[in-house]
């Protein structure tokens, strides 16, 4: 009021200078997402690179319709198939060198597999085994993560302290388009930012969250416009041109390794199939839309492009075929035999060192399955008691214990 | 709970402090994150000093966001390190509840063994403070009901050191509860002489007595130290047992001091209904029936959302009403018996 009191003497206030703590323009993506396939560019792309990505989207997109298969079977509980998606899910796993980690979710187990991961054990939790079938610091691959996009800040975490060690080691993080919905996700992306972590996060935009479609996902111009805000660079790819979504991740991994912080990429791709064997797709989406997506497939893009440019033919196809025919008949095989779990493991990772109350529950499971067992025994003796052999009183025993 | 002349002495805030410095000198993968834990030392003040002496990569202030905060540690146990996180507030720590419950509790028993989750998660918890809404919050139940982890809180100066010690030392996860209302209690304490702490998962006797027990933990162990006292004058001779830890709980020490006395009441600031102190009763039902004179009590905060704090002292378990809880322990069945001259304790 002081001044009102001094009219003479008001000047008007000005804030302290503003300005943007980092420029936004070189943050933002493309106006349209990158190609290379059906470009001028492909001219240049390395035929042996060329030959690499269609072997493992072959392998890639037989796995898929083997697992899928498996749950009809029952040897799987269920398969989040990447059908449509196997450029993107290859690609990641070509772009990172073997000291990268990758951090996969449910839906990205080809992605653990192109990275050499034994198919048997990337399915161990689809199989209704054991959460993670191989140990995550061998392979540099995370566990499969459900709860979606709570496996980025654990890419976050894992590449910060990397870096705070002095390794060069980049972390690959894939969501989804719902998974960006997530506070999970923005917390990764903001931490990634501040800290400048050497992350990737690939999100693919499969146009479905199980049956939400995109419009109700998000008001955003794109995923990738999303990076911006985080003050980090946003890029847009095909997500069906393999050696486009390659291109993009391996500059976003170097650009990750070399200090240059955290990379936002949205690849756009298309979810073929129903969110799992569980879902009916008919409900959400038309014939038509998947036709559509069909006809540009990862697959068959790269097959025309090596076939054009006469890098592939006849024989060629049918030896990636024959290999791929290979692997699933192994995947079929090993995964029609029975897992052997012993119900008593299910105490043995809870603590590194037993707790009482928990020793005392194994003894209560061991007592049970001993009982169970010489019941089993019991129920033998009493089928031959029927048969008229003496031992009738065995059963009688066997129940006794199993009391 | 004094400091004793010519010892040296320190808050329980202090003893955390050096508890963090230490560690953080004695093992280079020790690394403390959360809010306003560099520059100002956390709001408590409990990581005083770190960021200056380690680096603001050892005490690293992180965006304002504990799920983020919770799952970058996950991803740095995951390389190796030892990630101590503070979540500011018990009510603040609920955003990483998913990260707790999906992923640090799971992540050694999913990868059978191979990714361990050597994470303390440090929670300021509890009432007594004048906290506003959102500050005063007990949820050790919570965390209880989470397979997985462990949960402790030290009720004394020493064991702050040593139970912190303990906790970030655990290749598991601890839920490390730290009674705010203690922060400032002052006692007795050489951080060059600590205390030894028995690993976690033991409980203590903090006062030998022969007519009851009183089984408390964190904030409530002075308000039952004060109780027993007083209860003298009544004639009761009460046992105070500090938890230190529930979970692993010691149950051990627990059964064989009711068997004992044939009687006992839990005391604890969260809610009683879904509470540690029906897990505590329940387990002495099991183990200890035969020796029981009277039904085990519980002295527990009011099943209500935490209080406004000008209502809290109304809220929280105080000494007359562990008093009134011990004064209800049926203790006619024992002039009954007929057992003048043995006290109050166990009448045979």
């Amino acid at each position: 009021m002081t001044v009102l009191e001094q009219p003479g003497s008001f000047r008007p206030s000005s804030p302290p200078p503003w300005q943007p703590r980092t420029d936004p323009a070189p943050l933002l993506p493309d106006a349209e997402p990158y190609r290379l396939l059906g470009t001028e560019a492909a001219d240049e792309l390395d035929p042996a690179l060329l030959r690499r990505l269609y072997g493992q989207l072959v392998r890639g997109r037989r796995y898929n319709a083997q697992a899928t298969a498996l749950t009809r079977q029952g040897r799987l509980a269920v398969y989040p198939s990447s059908a449509g998606q196997e450029a993107c899910q290859v690609a990641a796993a070509l772009a990172l060198e073997d000291r990268d980690w990758l951090f996969p979710s449910y839906r990205d187990t080809l992605a653990a597999v192109a990275r050499g991961l034994d198919p048997v054990q990337a399915l161990t939790l689809l199989r209704g085994d054991w959460h993670t079938g191989y140990d995550p610091r061998e392979t540099r691959v995370a566990p499969l993560c459900t709860p979606l996009a709570t496996q980025l800040p654990h890419a976050v975490g894992l590449a910060h302290a990397a870096r705070l060690k002095g390794d060069e080691v980049v972390a690959l993080a894939m969501v989804g388009d719902g998974g960006s919905s997530e506070g999970d996700f923005h917390e990764a992306l903001n931490f990634a930012a501040v800290w400048r972590a050497p992350v990737v996060f690939l999100l693919q935009n499969n146009g479905f969250a199980i049956s939400v479609p995109l419009s109700k996902q998000t008001a955003a111009p794109s995923f990738a416009h999303k990076a911006v805000g985080y003050g980090m660079p946003g890029r847009l790819v095909d997500g069906n041109d393999a050696p486009a979504v390659h291109r993009v991740l391996t500059e976003a991994v170097r650009r990750a390794r070399t200090g240059g912080g955290p990379t936002l990429v949205e690849a756009i791709t298309y979810r073929v199939e129903a969110h799992t064997n569980a879902d009916d797709d008919k409900r959400y989406r038309s014939d038509a839309e998947v036709a559509a997506w069909r006809a540009h497939d990862p697959v068959a893009l790269v097959e025309r492009e090596l076939t054009r440019r006469g890098l592939l033919d006849e024989d060629g196809i049918a030896a990636e075929r024959q290999a791929a025919e290979e692997l699933a008949a192994d995947l079929r095989e090993r995964m029609n035999r029975e897992p052997l779990l012993d119900p008593m493991d299910l105490f043995t990772h809870v603590y590194a060192e037993q707790t009482s109350q928990l020793r005392a529950q194994a003894a209560q499971l061991r007592a049970e399955l001993a009982a169970a067992e010489e019941a089993a025994a019991g129920a033998g003796a009493g089928t031959a008691a029927e048969h008229g052999v003496a031992g009738a009183g065995a059963g009688t025993a066997a129940e006794e214990g199993a009391r | 709970m004094t400091a004793a002349v010519g010892q040296q002495s320190a808050t329980m805030a202090q003893a955390l402090n050096r508890a963090l410095r230490d560690a953080m000198a004695e093992d280079p993968a020790v690394h403390v994150l959360g809010e306003d834990v560099g520059a100002l030392g956390g709001v408590f003040r409990i990581t005083d000093g770190l960021a200056k002496e380690f680096g603001e990569d050892r005490c690293t202030d992180t965006p304002l966001a504990e799920a983020g905060i919770l799952g970058s540690a996950v991803g740095m146990a995951m390389y190796g390190l030892r990630p101590v996180v503070e979540m500011q507030f018990d009510a603040f720590a609920y955003p990483a509840l998913e990260q707790l419950v999906s992923h640090v509790a799971k992540m050694r028993n999913r990868t059978r063994g191979a990714l361990p989750m050597p994470v303390t998660v440090r929670v300021p918890y509890g009432g007594g403070i004048g906290g506003v809404e959102h500050h005063s919050d007990s949820s050790e139940a919570l965390y209880l009901a989470t397979p997985g982890l462990q949960v402790v809180t030290p009720g004394t100066v020493a064991d702050a050191y040593g139970l912190l010690r303990a906790a970030i030392a655990s290749d598991d996860p601890v839920i490390f509860l730290e009674p705010k209302r203690l922060y400032w209690s002052k006692a007795a304490f050489s951080p060059e002489q600590p205390e030894p702490v028995p690993g976690i998962g033991t409980a203590v006797v903090r006062r030998p007595g022969s007519s009851a027990t009183l089984i408390t933990y964190g904030p409530s162990l002075p308000v039952c130290l004060e109780a027993a006292e007083a209860a003298t004058a009544e004639g009761w001779d009460l046992e105070v047992i500090d938890l230190r830890s529930l979970m692993p709980l010691d149950e051990e020490t627990v059964c064989a001091s009711v068997r004992r006395t044939g009687r006992a009441v839990i005391v604890h600031e969260a809610s009683g209904f879904g509470g540690p102190g029906g897990e505590l009763a329940a387990r002495i039902g099991e183990r200890c029936f035969h020796y029981l004179q009277a039904p085990v009590l519980r002295v527990t905060g009011f099943d209500i959302p935490y209080p406004p704090p000008m209502l809290e002292k109304h809220h929280l378990p105080g000494v007359d009403r562990v008093l009134d809880a011990v004064a209800r322990l049926q203790w006619e069945s024992e002039w009954t018996e007929g057992s003048e001259g043995s006290g109050r304790g166990w009448p045979w």
